[in-house]
């Protein structure tokens, strides 16, 4: 209930911050919305000797597309996406996955950027964001590169970042002009992580799919794409037995563990289930 | 009055404090606290504002919720210097010289409270939601409310509250 | 007035944030307490080092287990008469365990302390169940009881057991079901506390308190802590729920307390939530095998084996003649002839308790079992479960009605609420709508369930809390000026008492409302009670207003004779004044009378108009209903949406129907967590999941459903005010009416029974199981 004792700082751009993460390396952690970090800090299960609080740096919030791709600043919240009209239509996925987060409450403070740059495998928007084939932007002092999701996400709670990064911008590619798709979560209640959660994000061309992305959230050490069921529809119209054998084989994809939420067998017919779902929706759309 | 003793007691290397400086429901405040202050424990503790309540230890229950800057907040999982330079509304800002917020008087008519533990943070998420949405449906309150958890009420007299206060306000 | 749906009158400080919860108490020179909690289920201590944290900066003791044995505090006493440990000292026994407290000058600083602390434990293997406990080769966790050589703590009985084997072997079908009630736990939103206030100058402890039955902790207080009582305060603020998690005394309070006497200073001590949920009084966790005997349509005998896991102390808030509280009420809205229970007690290495979480003692697991065994023995007999249900009621005339487990039924009429349920819900409707949606392939169950409650205890001869017998109590004074002050022996903790206590001596008395100030909670200013919980309030409590109120209204009664120079058997009482039969114009209000008790006596009568009543309570009294819940199943996950909740229910007379309505929402609301989601869960190293709120899930006004109320009423005879009580009565029978739906879904498929909670894997697995899963 009470943290433990940290330096605090909270630089006014992004210079600063970066160069704090130098002088502190993996002993900072960085303050955006905190709904993740501060419940670890009150835990004593996070026990950073300094936070980097950035919510004072100007022009992370920017949530836009330019040429196609969207682009979502660091400081975006959950609350902006699941108000913004951008994510609907062809973003889908993401306009789908942005209500879904957690609780209202703390949708209004938790940011995208720092619920992929946490890693929890439990966590939406990382499925939401590699179906996209997202992308993040890191920048350190002197430096900055582009990460893929799928590179990004390395295990439970542990992503490429290098200590002295920080993640500024999230980017994701331009679908297309004709492309679906949605996120589906099974949750105990609102605000519990997911049991299972499918993202699924289709392009089309001419009635056939020319791109797929569908991952899947809890069911393995860290967000996963189903390659395979993605293959499955590569290049193909998308019918009913096209669909379900998509969703057979993302079901395979999935390592899911039996725990208090469900059985791994369960867990597994859940995504089959909403791989179908997902897919068909998209469909419609 | 009782002081409360909610900074750490002066030591042979104190630790660093930062100044906080807020607007709480309209008043300037400021505070020496040390940056792992919870906002909650320095609205209930340092400010007397004991309006808003703990439920839980893990963000879970919203208890704790406060408007930062017009937007509901949990307090319990930010920081005090967090709050510094920013507008915070706590339940104890709602009544006025004209007298009861809407909200309040909803609750009361509405029977939206029973032991009255989570009513300041569900008020002020009530009031969030109507500033935003004037006339939600049971559905889009129910929605706005799912972050705050009541005992007692079932939510049914809470959602009437929330319909008779937009209905009021209209 | 009775009847009316006044506005609540502490509604004003609560909208305003301005409520006196336990943790807005403080003191000048206040000082925080906060406590090292085992992370081991069993294990035995082999040292404790306290020396780096009591040097911390900030840091004003450390206390262990050892130090209160110093002071004969290291154990204490349970209200089901056994000893829980304060502080561990040999062993720890369940996850969670209280070891050692610091006492700081902040709450921060305390934590950090505790960090400090170094604990030495040996783990020992721990016992996660009743099954466990007792059998042959368990570990034995109470081995600081002499005399105690197993896990097994009581047997006990109930019923006519000869009778019940005689209809069993003359039945024509025999239907069981084996259930386990899992462990929930109350989870009021304000965890437990206290400010212990032990003032060295004057000897008096004052103590704020998260209590619902002040008075009974006080004396307990007294008899364990040795401080005279008549120098002990316990003040019960505002409380922010109870459901019967403020009823045990836990050891924080004890600690606090000890600390206080020891330091000389006031000490807060306010419980984390994963304090609340790992330490304190759970809920439940009855292992149940039911079997109904039927012949015909009719059920003509009732037999329950149960073993309750007790936690590693016995500590059931419940009368002291019951082990198993009132579950002897398992034969419920039916009129089964033969019954015989038994039940065996174990402890386990877990939190003690069981007793809470507005089970009425043990109400719950009796009626759930109860609904859930006719619910199978109607799909067994081949007819609808509603009219099976109709045909084996309890009829209106056969009222009162002695059950076969001894309990005398005051009044019921359950084929009404039945009936008025099915109506609301449009049964014959909904079960066409079923059955097309069968056809389309759509799972549509709808789940009934009918209980009787008891509660109100109760006759002091039969309930009593740890020897202090189970009256309540009501003192009323009015002042000259009319205006009225009623001080109760009980303690709300959301329930409106402000407001329905006042609404009783309005009715009675005729002074309005707003003129009525109730007070509770503070042991120096209220007269002697047993507390609030158990729906015994309005039954006891709610009694001895009246009968008081009456008493005051006689005694005005001779005054308006003397002032209006008439005999009293002349004078007519109506809202609030006395006039002369046939002159309707001399009269004289009870304002003026209040005055005159002061003012204007009559030669020989004491002045002053008040007085104080002690209700023994002739009987319990046994509200009862009908839910009928419609859900639909979703086939590919597993998950069960609540379409309709219909709820009927009788309490006799409602005070204030609006906070009858409010107590019922709430209710229903626990009752579907139940079903669908709460648990306290344990592996098998007594690892506990489900200590915060991430793993014992709470619902949302998302997934809550909206409730459709109805009512019948069917008066007490016994209560002055024809009142039952109700503020258990939905937690009490909604459960099996939404496990009942779920069921129904799946009943044509053979699916009898699905566990609590019915969660969407358990579903779904049940789907899996005869072919239905999408």
């Amino acid at each position: 209930m009470y943290p433990g004792r940290f330096e605090y700082h909270a630089p006014g751009t992004l210079d600063e911050a970066l160069s704090t993460l130098d002088r502190y390396g993996d002993d900072a952690k960085l303050l955006a919305g905190g709904q993740s970090l501060i419940p670890l800090m009150k835990l004593r299960f996070a026990v950073p000797a300094a936070l980097v609080d950035i919510n004072r740096i100007e022009g992370l919030d920017g949530l836009s597309e330019e040429g196609g791709e969207l682009r979502i600043g660091a400081l975006v919240r959950h609350r902006t996406c699941e108000r913004s009209e951008l994510l609907h239509g062809r973003w889908g996925v993401l306009g789908d996955a942005a209500p879904q987060i957690s609780d209202p409450i703390v949708r209004n403070s938790g940011t995208v950027a720092g619920s992929l740059a946490h890693a929890d495998p439990q966590g939406d928007w990382g499925s939401a964001l590699l179906a996209a084939d997202a992308r993040v932007v890191a920048q350190r002092s002197g430096g900055r590169r582009e990460i893929s999701l799928e590179d990004f996400f390395l295990g439970p709670f542990t992503t490429a970042l290098e200590p002295q990064e920080m993640v500024t911008e999230v980017r994701v590619p331009d679908p297309g002009p004709r492309s679906a798709g949605t996120y589906l979560k099974l949750e105990r209640r609102v605000g519990d992580y997911a049991t299972v959660g499918v993202a699924v994000h289709l392009s089309f061309d001419n009635g056939t799919v020319r791109r797929s992305g569908i991952a899947l959230t809890a069911v393995g050490p860290r967000n996963l794409r189903a390659h395979a069921a993605e293959a499955a529809l590569d290049g193909q119209p998308l019918d009913d037995d096209r669909i379900r054998e998509a969703a057979r084989l993302a079901a395979e994809e999935a390592q899911p563990r039996d725990d208090e939420r469900g059985s791994a067998e369960y867990k597994r017919n859940v995504v089959r289930v909403f791989v179908e779902r997902g897919l068909r929706k998209a469909r419609e759309g | 009055m009782a002081t409360d003793v909610e900074r750490a007691a002066p030591v042979a290397a104190p630790p660093r404090t930062h100044t906080v400086e807020v607007t709480a429901n309209g008043e300037r405040r400021s505070a020496e606290v040390e940056p792992r202050m919870l906002l909650v424990h320095f609205l209930r503790g340092t400010l007397g504002l004991r309006g808003t309540h703990i439920g839980c230890d893990t963000s879970s229950c919203g208890a704790c919720t406060v408007l930062m800057d017009g937007v509901p907040i949990k307090s319990c999982t930010a920081l005090a210097v967090q709050a510094d330079g920013r507008e915070i509304t706590t339940v104890e800002g709602l009544e006025s010289a004209e007298g009861l917020h809407p909200i309040q008087t909803a609750f009361h008519e509405e029977h939206g409270l029973q032991c009255g533990f989570c009513t300041p943070g569900m008020m002020l998420t009530s009031i969030a939601l109507l500033r935003e949405n004037p006339d939600p449906s049971e559905e889009e309150i129910r929605w706005a409310l799912s972050g705050n958890v009541c005992r007692c009420t079932g939510y049914q007299n809470i959602v009437k509250a929330v319909q008779a206060a937009a209905e009021a306000s209209r | 007035m009775i009847g009316e749906s006044v506005k609540r009158k502490e509604d004003a400080r609560l909208i305003r944030g301005a409520g006196n919860y336990v943790d807005d108490v403080n003191l000048p020179g206040m000082l925080y307490l906060e406590l090292l909690r085992s992370p081991f289920a069993h294990a035995k201590i082999r040292s404790i080092d306290t020396t780096a944290a009591a040097e911390m900066p900030g840091v004003v003791a450390v206390v262990t287990g050892e130090l209160m044995a110093e002071h004969g505090l290291a154990w204490m006493p349970t209200l089901s008469g056994d000893t829980q440990a304060v502080l561990a000292t040999d062993k720890v026994r369940f996850q969670g365990q209280e070891i050692a407290a610091v006492i700081a000058e902040d709450p921060y600083t305390a934590k950090d302390a505790l960090e400090l602390i170094e604990v030495d434990y040996d783990p020992l293997p721990a016992v996660t169940s009743p099954q466990q406990a007792l059998a042959t080769d368990a570990p034995l966790i109470r081995d600081d009881k002499e005399g105690q050589d197993s896990n097994h703590i009581y047997h006990w009985e109930t019923g006519d057991r000869e009778a019940t084997d005689r209809a069993f072997a003359e039945a024509d079908k025999v239907v069981s079901l084996d259930t386990h009630y899992p462990r929930c736990h109350p989870a009021p939103l304000e965890c437990c506390g206290c400010v212990a206030d032990v003032n060295p100058a004057t000897g008096k402890a004052t103590i704020y308190m998260t209590s619902q039955a002040p008075h009974a902790h006080r004396t307990l207080f007294a008899m364990v802590a040795g401080l005279p009582e008549h120098q002990i305060r316990i003040i019960s603020p505002d409380i922010g729920g109870g459901f019967g998690n403020k009823v045990p005394i836990y050891p924080g309070y004890v600690v606090a307390t000890a600390a206080s006497l020891l330091l000389g200073k006031p000490v807060k001590w306010i419980e984390d939530r994963t304090g609340n949920l790992i330490s304190t009084g759970f809920a439940r966790d009855y292992h149940m095998h039911g079997e109904l005997a039927l012949k015909g349509d009719r059920m003509v005998g009732l037999r329950v084996k149960m073993q309750s896991d007790n936690g590693a102390f016995y500590a059931d808030a419940q009368p002291t003649k019951c082990r198993a509280g009132l579950f002897g009420i398992v034969t419920g809205s039916y009129d089964i002839p033969a019954a015989h229970v038994e039940a065996d007690g174990a402890y386990t290495n877990k939190a003690p308790g069981g007793v809470a979480y507005r089970c009425s003692f043990r109400v719950t697991e009796a009626s759930y079992l109860i609904e859930r065994l006719v619910q199978s023995a109607a799909y067994e007999a081949g007819i609808d479960p509603a009219e099976f249900r109709m045909r084996n009621f309890i009829k209106p005339d056969q009222f009162p009605y002695t059950s076969a487990t001894g309990f005398e039924y005051d009044s019921g009429d359950y084929e009404a609420a039945m009936r008025l349920a099915l109506d609301k819900l449009g049964y014959d409707d909904m079960r066409r709508e079923q059955a097309e949606a069968r056809a389309q392939g759509r799972l549509l169950g709808i789940g009934v369930a009918s209980f009787t409650e008891v509660l109100g205890a109760g006759k002091g001869k039969d309930y009593d809390i740890a020897g202090l017998r189970m009256f309540d109590s009501a003192e009323l004074r009015v002042h000259p000026t009319g205006k009225a002050v009623l001080k109760l022996g009980v303690r709300h903790q959301g329930q409106g008492h402000e407001t329905t206590f006042a609404q009783i001596v309005a009715t009675e008395l005729g002074i309005p409302p707003e003129d009525v100030d109730v007070q509770e909670g503070d042991t120096d200013h209220t007269p002697y009670g047993l507390g609030t919980y158990a729906s015994r309030s309005t039954p006891v409590a709610g009694a001895a207003t009246a009968v008081i109120a009456r008493k005051l209204r006689d005694k005005a009664r001779e005054l308006a004779a003397h002032k209006l120079e008439a005999a009293p058997e002349d004078l007519e009482w109506e809202a609030g004044r006395f006039s002369v039969k046939g002159s309707p114009d001399r009269g004289i209000t009870i304002q003026d009378l209040a005055l005159a008790a002061y003012s204007d006596l009559p030669d020989g009568m004491e002045a002053g108009l008040e007085g104080v009543h002690y209700y023994d309570p002739p009987n319990m009294t046994f509200p009862f209903g009908t839910y009928a819940v419609v859900v639909e199943i979703d086939r590919g996950t597993g998950e069960w949406k609540v379409q309709r909740v219909v709820a009927v229910d009788d309490c006799g007379v409602r005070i204030n129907p609006m906070i009858v309505e409010g107590q019922l929402h709430g209710g229903l609301t626990e009752g579907f967590a139940i079903a669908a989601m709460e648990l306290i869960d344990f592996d098998e190293d007594g690892n506990c999941i489900g200590s915060n709120f991430m793993d014992y899930l709470l619902p949302t006004s998302w997934e809550t459903p909206h409730f459709e109320l109805g009512e019948t009423v069917t008066p007490s005879p016994h209560h002055p005010l024809g009142a039952k009580g109700v503020g258990e009565s939905a937690t009490v029978g909604s459960p099996a009416a939404f496990v009942n739906a779920v069921v129904d879904a799946l009943a044509h498929a053979g699916v009898r029974n699905i566990e609590m909670p019915v969660t969407s894997n358990r579903v779904w697995k049940a789907l899996a199981e005869v072919g239905l899963a999408e």
